[in-house]
């Protein structure tokens, strides 16, 4: 079990709903996946097309929670304004909160991030920040009051995994009681159960499922691989080593000779 | 008068977000809205008055990562 703003949940995956080849698929991912919580967005609505009926209407028969992003916005304001819609919409306090520095990295811009959760929080929001690992904006927005700290993996939808495994685990290190959980990057079951390893409390993820040749099946997948990566943290991974260490006992090997051991 | 409604232009004698909401047939609709960058929640929708080149937002759930 994990701790989101007080209420716990079972699985460790999170999920996202978008890019999905057939909403029949979505629903199928997701109930492959185990996913207690979905991501969810909100765009234009068409007064024509009405395409949040139908999207809403099938996340319902889902029966899961689902955490409102803020995905788009590129400074403080559009992300309160756009969390605060959300909350109304979605009836939830949660907030995916994302102020986005640029369209090629889609990398978090930390000092918007840092003014918005502020603000949310003093709104009575439950902010759980996309962020990196950096320490400093992790530390700003543990004292902006998030319990829940979300940092990248690689940029979203890049599939490029870890690609700062030390520095996911010394925020591990650095924030022991915080519910931290990898956002965004990852492309493979593998990467998810060593985000797990690393005693992360959960790991989200879109488009590694749905832009898989089979969503269902890949869904299932990343639900095994992070209870695997769980399951290996809590029981203790050995140390890494140099040099090798045998695991056959050496005591009574046979033609042993005692000038061979250096 | 003239005012952008999600980026596009749009004609409307709405004096206010409410009856701009009905004259585009979302009174019933889960919708959220924002008028010129701010949030308006649904029960200030009526006391909300609309002026030429507002900018209004009607947003709706959609798929997100």
């Amino acid at each position: 079990m994990f701790d989101i703003y007080g209420e716990r949940f079972t699985s460790r995956l999170l999920l996202g709903t978008a890019q999905y080849p057939s909403p029949a698929t979505l629903k199928e991912a997701v109930e492959a996946s185990s996913a207690e919580i979905v991501t969810v967005s909100l765009r234009r609505e068409s007064a024509r097309m009405r395409a949040g009926k139908g999207f809403w209407e099938l996340i319902e028969q889902l029966g899961v929670r689902v955490l409102p992003n803020t995905a788009g916005c590129h400074n403080a304001k559009e992300a309160v304004a756009t969390a605060e819609m959300a909350r109304e919409l979605f009836d939830t306090p949660w907030v995916k909160l994302e102020v986005i520095a640029n369209d090629d990295t889609l990398q978090p811009e930390l000092f918007g991030l840092v003014e918005a959760a502020s603000i949310l929080v003093a709104q009575g929001f439950q902010v759980l920040p996309y962020t990196t690992e950096d320490l400093s904006a992790a530390e700003k927005l543990a004292g902006a009051g998030c319990r829940v700290l979300m940092p990248w993996a690689s940029p979203i939808g890049s599939a490029r995994g870890l690609i700062n495994r030390d520095g996911l685990k010394t925020l591990r290190a650095y924030f022991p009681d915080t519910t931290l959980i990898v956002d965004a990057g990852i492309g493979a079951p593998s990467q998810a159960a060593e985000a797990m390893e690393l005693g992360y409390d959960a790991v989200l993820l879109n488009t590694a499922v749905a832009k898989a040749g089979d969503p269902v099946k890949m869904a299932e997948a990343f639900a095994r691989a992070v209870e695997a990566g769980r399951l290996g943290f809590e029981a203790g991974l050995i140390e890494p080593r140099d040099m090798a260490s045998p695991s056959t006992p050496v005591a009574g090997t046979p033609f042993f000779k005692i000038d061979r051991v250096s | 008068m003239q005012i952008l409604v999600n980026g596009e232009p749009v004609a409307t004698d709405a004096r206010d977000l409410a009856e701009l909401c009905a004259s585009l047939g979302f009174t019933e609709a889960k919708v959220a809205t924002a008028v010129n960058g701010c949030f308006v929640a649904s029960a200030k929708r009526g006391l909300t008055p609309l002026a030429p080149k507002d900018e209004i937002e009607i947003v709706a759930p959609r798929q997100g990562g």
